[in-house]
C-alpha cells in the first residue's frame, strides 16, 4: 500500500468518522429546556463541536483530495478480500484515477462551502420566533455521512463498495431533506426521494449482480477485464442505467428532485452540485469501457439525457420558486452530461460535472442568501435585490452567466464541449452510438442553450431587477459565514473552463492509455476538452437569442412575469408536464390499492382458513360433547347399542376366523 | 473431557441451573439478578466455542458433510438407541452466540422493567429455559434430541405471552402454541420416517442423504420443510406470528423474532436440506417462488399495516422470505446468504422489537395514526428507531444487506428464467421494504407530536441503553465485516453443497 493508495483509503474514512462521531453528540437542546440555562449551554456545547467536526471532517477531505491530485501521476488500484460468497469475491479497495481526484476535490469543496455556510444558515436570529437551528448535531453528521459515502463512490474500486456509498447517500439525503421541521411537505418529499432512487437501485443491484456473477468478482478491475458475453452485458448495461436515472435524476426517474427543495438550502446545493446527481454520472464513466461495448444501452441512455435535457429546461422555465428553477436547470444540465457520455465523450462529461458543480453550488448557496434576506422562496415577492445585496446579485450572475454558457464564464468551455462531442458523432458518426443519437443530442442541446439562457435571465431579472415586490423586507448581504463560501465558489465558476485548456487537467479526466486490467484508465483516448471552432457560433447566437427574449419581454414591462409569455403552456410547464401526477395514478396509488387489497386477503384468507380450522374443530368438538350429554334413558340405550354392535363384529370375526 | 466438550455442556447446563436458581430464589429482584448472571456466564462460555481445532476431521472424500469443531457423543437410552450427541460449527456457532446474547439483553432488560402480569422472577426463569431449548436445538446433533430440543422451547414461550403479554394475549398465546405443536406433529413424522429409514438418527451420519430412497427423501422433505415452514414462518403459514408478537412483552417478542424463528430455518439448512439433499433440490423451485411470494406479500402488508408491532412483526414475514431465497438456490452463495441473514435479522429485528416495546410503554398505544413527532420530543429515542429501521431495510453498509442483496444475486448466478424471475421480483421486494419503514419512520418520527407523544420524557434509561448498544455495535459491525460470519460459515457451507446432488 503505497502513500497514494492511503490518500484514497482515507479519502472517505475521515469524514465517515467525523459524522459517526457527530451522531453521539445530544441530537436535540430542545430536550434539555427543562433545565433553564443549563440546557442553553450545552445547546452552544453541542452544536460548537459539532461545527468544528462538520468543518473538520470536509477540510480534512478537501486536503486529502488536494494531495491525491498533487501526488497521482498514474491510476493506481489496492484492494484487499472483504468476504468470500460461494464463487463469488468481494474486495475493500480503492481505485484512484486523475478523474477520480478532480471528482474527489469538487466533492471536498462543496462539502466544506456547504458545512461553513449551514453555521449561519440554520442559526437562530434574535429576531426569529422559530428555532431553525434545531438539530444541529445531527443535521451536520448527517452531511459528513454524506460527504463520505459520495468519496466513496469516487474512490471504490469494487462495486459492491460502490453501491455501499450509493446508497447511503440516499439515506443521508433522506434525513436531510426532512431536516427542516417548519415545512410540512419536507417529510413527503424525502420519502419520495428514496423511494424514487431506490426503485432505480433495483436495477442498478440486478445490473451489478449479472456484472459480478458473469466475471465471478465484483472488483472494477475484474469487471472490466472479464469477457462477458453480448446479451449480459446489455443487460447489465440497462440495469444500471435505471440506478443511474434514479440517483442522477433523468427521466423518468427525475421526479423526487425538485420535491428534495424542501431540504435546507445547502442540502440542495450539497445534492445538486457535487454529490448525489453527480454519482450517476460518475458511475457510468467509471465503468465506461462496458457501455461502449453495449451501444445500445448508451442509446438509451443518449434518448433519455434528450428528453431529461428539454424537460428540465422547459419546466424551468415556469417556476416561481427560486430554488425550483435552479432544481429544474439541475435536471437540465444532468442531461447535457449524460448527453455527452451517450456520444462517447465521458471527458466532456467529467468537465460538465466539474464546472457545473462549481457553478450549481454557487447558485444554490446564492439563493439560499436571498432566502435567508427576504423569508421567502417565490421570486413574485422578490425584486429590485441588486442595490440591497450587490455581492450576492454579482456572483449569481456569474453562476447564471455559467449555466447558461457566457464566455468567457467555466460554463461555457464544459457546454461547448459536450455540444461539439455531439456534433461530431451527428455529422461524423464519430461515437459509439448511431448518428441519429448523436444528432437527437446535438440539436436538443442546441435548444437547451437558448431555453437556458431565457430562463436564467427571468430568474436574474425577477429576483435582482426592477421594483422590489416585498416592500416589508429589509435585505442586505449575508454575514460572513453565508458569504465567503459564495465568494469563494464564485472563483471556480467563472474561472474553471480554462482549466480545459491546461494540459495536466485534461489530461486528467482523460488518461491517455487504453483500458486494461494491469492499468485501469476508465476514459477514451485524448481528445481536446476544449474547443475553438467556428461552430462554437451557433450556440452563442442561441444564447443571444434566449437572453434577448426573455430581456424584451421584461422591458415592456418590468413588474410582470416573462413567464406570461408562454401563455397556455405555463402551467404545463410549471407542473412540468404533470408527470408526478402519471406516476401517482400508475404506480403509487396502485400500489396502495394492492397493499391494502393483500393484507384483507391475508388476514381473511390465508389466516381465515387458520382460524376457520381452529373454529370447525370447537365446534366439532362442541358437537361431540353435545352427543355425550344424554338422558339416562338414551344413554342406556346407547351402551345397549354398542354393546350389541361390538358383539355382533366378534361373532361375524369369530365366524370368518 | 476436553474443554470443548466441558463448554458444550456448560452452555446447556449454566442456563438450566441458572433457571432453578432463579426459581429458588425468593426475591424478585435479586433472582432477576441471578438470571441475568446466568445468562452472562452463558455467554461467556459460548464465546470459547470457536477456539479450538478447527480441522477435527482432516479432508479427505470420505470426510462427513458435518464436521463439529467440537463434539459429545454418549449413549443416553441404549435401549432405544439414543445418544446425547452434541456439536458445534461455523453454522450453528453464530446462532448459539446470538442466542446467548439476545437471552443476556433481555434478562438486563427485565433488570429494567417488568411487563405487568407476573413477577419478574418467573419471566427470567422462563426466558433461561427457553435458552436452554434454542441453545439445544442449535447444539444437537442427533435428529431426536434436536426435536426434544425444539420441543422444550414451546410451552415456556406460550407461558411468557399468555402471562406477559397484552390485552388479548391469550387468544393469541393459543394460536400460537396449537399452530407451532403442528408443525411438531409433522417434524416428529418426518424425524421418524429418517430414523425408521435409515436405522440412525446421528445427524452427521445422515448428512448428505445416508443411503434414503429417493421416495423417502421426497417425503421427508415434506414433512420437515412443512415443519420448519411454520416455525420459521415462511408464508402462506405465517399467520400465528403477527399475533403472538402483538401480544407479545418487549422480552418475549425480542427472543420470538431474534432467535426462536431462527430455529426454523436452523432446521431447514441442517436437518432438511442437510438428510435429504434429494428432496430439497426437488422441491427448491417451490421454495423459491414461495420464498419471493412470502416477500412480496410480507412487505405489500406491512405497506398497509396500522400497528407497530404488527408491522414489525409482518416484515419479518418478508425478511425469513430472503432467508429461504437463499436456501432455495441450493448454492454456497444462497446458503451463506441464508445464513448471515439469519443472524442480521436476529439483531436487527431483536433491536426493533426492543425499540417498539419502549415506544409502546412510554405512550401505551401501538397505532401508528396516534404516533407523531417522536423526534421532537425524544430524539435519541427516534435516531434508534430510525436506524433500526434503516438497518432492516437492508442497506449496504449494515448487517442486513449482505443477506437480502447475496439472496438475490444467487438467484440470479443460478440462472434460467425461472430464477433470474424470482431473483427480480425478490429484488423489488427490496424495495418495497423501503417503502413501508420510510413510511414507518415518516408516520412515527417526524411532523408534529401527536398528545400520546407529546408528553415523552427525552431521555433513555441506562438498563434500556446497555440492552440496545451492544445491537447498535453489532447492526454495524456485521455489516461492516460481514466476515465475522461469513468467515466461519464458509467451509461448512461448502462441505454441505458438495454432498448436494
Amino acid at each position: 500500500m503505497n502513500g497514494t493508495t492511503v490518500l484514497g483509503v482515507l479519502l472517505p474514512v475521515v469524514p465517515l468518522v467525523a459524522g459517526l462521531l457527530g451522531l453521539l453528540l445530544p441530537p436535540s437542546p430542545r430536550g434539555l429546556t427543562a433545565h433553564g440555562r443549563d440546557a442553553a449551554a450545552g445547546e452552544t456545547w453541542a452544536r460548537r463541536v459539532a461545527i468544528a467536526l462538520g468543518v473538520t471532517g470536509a477540510a480534512g477531505a478537501l486536503a486529502l483530495a488536494v494531495a491525491l491530485l498533487a501526488t497521482s501521476d498514474s491510476p493506481t488500484e489496492a484492494s484487499t478480500t472483504w468476504v468470500r460468497l460461494g464463487g463469488l469475491d468481494v474486495s475493500l479497495g480503492v481505485r484512484l484515477d486523475g478523474a477520480a481526484a478532480l471528482v474527489a476535490v469538487a466533492v471536498g469543496a462543496v462539502a466544506l462551502a456547504v458545512q461553513v455556510y449551514s453555521i449561519g444558515y440554520l442559526k437562530r436570529g434574535p429576531h426569529d420566533d422559530v428555532d431553525v437551528d434545531h438539530r444541529y448535531p445531527p443535521y451536520a453528521a448527517q452531511i459528513s455521512l454524506f460527504t463520505a459515502a459520495m468519496l466513496l463512490v469516487v474512490v471504490s474500486g469494487d462495486l459492491l463498495l460502490l453501491l455501499v456509498g450509493w446508497e447511503v447517500m440516499g439515506i443521508c439525503s433522506y434525513l436531510l431533506i426532512a431536516h427542516d421541521r417548519r415545512l410540512p411537505e419536507a417529510p413527503a418529499a424525502a420519502v419520495k426521494a428514496f423511494l424514487v432512487t431506490r426503485v432505480g437501485d433495483v436495477g442498478f443491484l440486478l445490473g451489478i449482480a449479472l456484472l459480478g456473477v458473469s466475471a465471478g468478482s465484483f472488483r472494477i478491475a475484474d469487471v472490466l477485464a472479464a469477457d462477458h458475453s453480448a446479451g449480459t452485458l446489455t443487460a447489465a448495461c440497462l440495469l444500471l442505467l435505471a440506478g443511474v436515472a434514479g440517483k442522477s435524476a433523468q427521466f423518468p426517474l427525475h421526479t423526487w428532485l425538485p420535491d428534495a427543495m424542501a431540504g435546507p438550502t445547502p442540502i440542495s446545493a450539497l445534492i445538486h452540485a457535487a454529490t448525489m446527481v453527480a454519482a450517476g454520472v460518475y458511475a457510468v464513466t467509471r465503468l465506461y469501457p462496458l457501455f461502449v461495448a453495449a451501444p445500445v444501452a448508451l442509446t438509451v441512455l443518449g434518448v433519455l439525457a434528450s428528453v431529461t435535457l428539454l424537460l428540465g429546461a422547459l419546466a424551468a422555465t415556469a417556476q416561481d420558486d427560486i430554488k425550483r428553477v435552479l432544481a429544474w436547470s439541475t435536471v437540465s444540465q444532468i442531461g447535457y452530461m449524460t448527453g455527452a457520455l451517450a456520444v462517447g465523450s465521458p471527458g466532456a462529461a467529467l468537465f460538465h460535472l466539474l464546472t457545473h458543480a462549481a457553478f450549481k453550488a454557487l447558485l444554490f448557496l446564492a439563493a439560499g442568501a436571498v432566502i435567508h434576506a427576504v423569508g421567502t422562496t417565490l421570486m413574485s415577492k422578490m425584486g429590485g435585490l441588486r442595490r440591497a445585496m450587490p455581492v450576492t446579485f454579482w456572483c449569481t450572475v456569474i453562476g447564471l452567466g455559467a449555466l447558461a454558457g457566457l464566455p468567457p464564464l467555466a460554463g461555457f468551455w464544459s457546454k461547448d464541449g459536450v455540444l461539439a462531442a455531439a456534433q461530431e458523432a451527428a455529422l461524423d458518426g464519430a461515437g459509439p452510438t448511431p448518428s441519429w443519437v448523436g444528432w437527437l443530442v446535438w440539436l436538443s442541446g442546441l435548444a437547451g442553450v437558448a431555453i437556458t439562457a431565457w430562463y436564467a435571465t427571468r430568474l436574474l431579472l425577477r429576483a435582482f431587477l426592477g421594483e422590489t415586490r416585498a416592500p416589508l423586507a429589509h435585505p442586505h448581504d449575508p454575514p460572513g459565514t453565508l458569504r465567503w463560501p459564495v465568494l469563494l465558489l464564485a472563483v471556480p465558476a467563472a474561472l474553471l473552463g480554462f482549466a480545459g485548456f491546461a494540459g495536466p487537467f485534461a489530461d486528467r479526466l482523460q488518461p491517455s492509455a487504453p483500458a486494461t486490467a494491469e492499468r485501469p484508465s476508465d476514459l477514451l483516448p485524448p481528445e481536446p476538452l476544449v474547443h475553438l471552432a467556428p461552430s462554437v457560433l451557433l450556440p452563442l447566437a442561441l444564447l443571444l437569442l434566449g437572453a434577448g427574449l426573455a430581456w424584451a419581454r421584461w422591458r415592456r414591462d418590468p413588474a410582470a412575469d416573462p413567464a406570461a409569455a408562454l401563455g397556455p403552456l405555463r402551467p404545463v410547464f410549471a407542473a412540468a408536464f404533470r408527470l408526478d401526477d402519471v406516476q401517482h395514478a400508475l404506480v403509487v396509488r396502485p400500489y396502495r390499492a394492492l397493499a391494502r387489497m393483500v393484507r384483507a386477503g391475508d388476514e381473511r384468507v390465508v389466516d381465515g382458513a387458520v382460524e376457520g380450522s381452529g373454529r370447525a374443530a370447537s365446534s366439532l368438538g362442541a358437537g361431540l360433547a353435545a352427543l355425550h350429554r344424554a338422558a339416562l334413558p338414551r344413554a342406556a340405550a346407547g351402551v345397549l347399542a354398542g354393546a350389541l354392535l361390538i358383539g355382533l363384529a366378534a361373532a361375524l370375526i369369530g365366524a370368518n376366523a | 473431557m476436553t474443554f470443548g466438550q466441558f463448554l458444550l455442556v456448560a452452555v446447556l447446563a449454566v442456563p438450566a441451573l441458572g433457571a432453578v436458581a432463579v426459581a429458588a430464589t425468593p426475591a424478585d429482584r435479586a433472582a432477576r439478578l441471578v438470571g441475568t448472571v446466568a445468562a452472562g456466564l452463558t455467554l461467556l462460555a459460548a464465546l470459547p466455542l470457536a477456539a479450538g481445532d478447527r480441522g477435527w476431521f482432516a479432508w479427505s472424500a470420505t470426510a462427513p458433510a458435518v464436521r463439529p469443531w467440537h463434539q459429545l457423543d454418549l449413549p443416553w437410552v441404549p435401549g432405544l438407541e439414543l445418544r446425547f450427541h452434541l456439536g458445534v460449527d461455523g453454522i450453528s456457532y453464530p446462532l448459539v452466540v446470538l442466542t446467548a446474547l439476545l437471552t443476556l439483553l433481555c434478562c438486563l432488560y427485565s433488570l429494567h422493567q417488568v411487563p405487568a402480569g407476573g413477577s419478574g422472577r418467573t419471566l427470567v426463569a422462563l426466558l433461561l429455559v427457553i435458552e436452554v431449548g434454542i441453545l439445544g436445538t442449535f447444539l444437537a446433533l442427533d435428529l431426536v434430541l434436536f426435536f426434544l430440543f425444539f420441543e422444550v422451547v414451546l410451552l415456556p414461550m406460550y407461558a411468557v405471552i399468555a402471562g406477559w403479554g397484552g390485552d388479548d394475549r391469550r387468544r393469541a398465546a393459543r394460536k400460537f402454541v396449537l399452530y407451532t405443536l403442528f408443525g411438531s406433529v409433522l417434524l416428529l413424522v418426518g424425524v421418524y420416517v429418517v430414523v425408521s429409514a435409515a436405522g440412525t438418527a446421528d445427524i452427521v451420519a445422515l448428512t448428505g442423504g445416508g443411503g434414503l430412497s429417493r421416495g423417502t427423501q421426497l417425503f421427508a422433505f415434506t414433512l420437515l420443510a412443512l415443519a420448519f415452514a411454520v416455525k420459521s414462518p415462511l408464508w402462506p403459514l405465517h399467520s400465528w406470528l403477527p399475533d403472538a408478537h402483538t401480544q407479545a412483552p418487549t422480552v418475549g417478542s425480542v427472543v420470538l423474532a431474534g432467535v426462536l424463528l431462527k430455529m426454523g430455518t436452523y432446521g431447514l439448512i441442517r436437518v432438511a436440506v442437510g438428510v435429504a439433499p434429494e428432496g430439497a433440490r426437488w422441491a427448491a423451485p417451490v421454495l423459491g417462488v414461495l420464498a419471493v411470494a412470502a416477500i412480496l406479500v410480507g412487505a405489500l402488508v406491512c405497506l398497509a399495516q396500522t400497528e407497530l408491532k404488527r408491522l414489525i412483526a409482518y416484515s419479518s414475514v418478508g425478511h425469513m422470505g430472503f432467508v429461504l431465497l437463499g436456501v432455495a438456490t441450493l448454492t454456497s452463495t444462497g446458503i451463506q446468504a441464508a445464513l448471515i441473514g439469519n443472524v442480521a435479522h436476529g439483531v436487527i429485528t431483536g433491536l426493533l422489537f426492543f425499540l417498539a416495546g419502549a415506544v409502546k410503554d412510554r405512550t401505551h398505544t401501538g397505532a401508528l395514526a396516534e404516533l407523531s413527532g417522536l423526534r421532537e420530543t425524544a430524539p435519541r429515542l427516534a435516531g434508534l428507531l430510525g436506524f433500526a429501521a434503516i438497518a432492516s431495510l437492508g442497506l449496504p453498509g449494515l448487517a442486513g444487506f449482505w443477506g437480502e442483496a447475496f439472496a438475490v444475486i444467487a438467484a440470479i448466478e443460478v440462472g434460467g428464467p425461472l430464477w433470474t424471475t424470482v431473483g427480480v421480483l425478490a429484488a423489488v421486494g427490496g424495495a418495497l421494504t423501503a417503502a413501508y419503514f420510510l413510511r414507518l419512520l415518516r408516520q412515527v418520527t417526524h411532523g408534529r407530536p401527536s398528545p400520546a407523544v407529546g408528553r415523552l420524557a427525552p431521555t433513555l434509561a441506562g438498563g434500556e441503553l446497555t440492552a440496545w448498544a451492544p445491537l447498535v455495535l453489532l447492526a454495524l459491525a456485521i455489516g461492516l465485516a460481514p466476515a465475522l460470519v461469513l468467515g466461519i460459515a464458509e467451509a461448512p457451507v461448502n462441505a454441505l453443497v458438495e454432498v448436494l446432488p
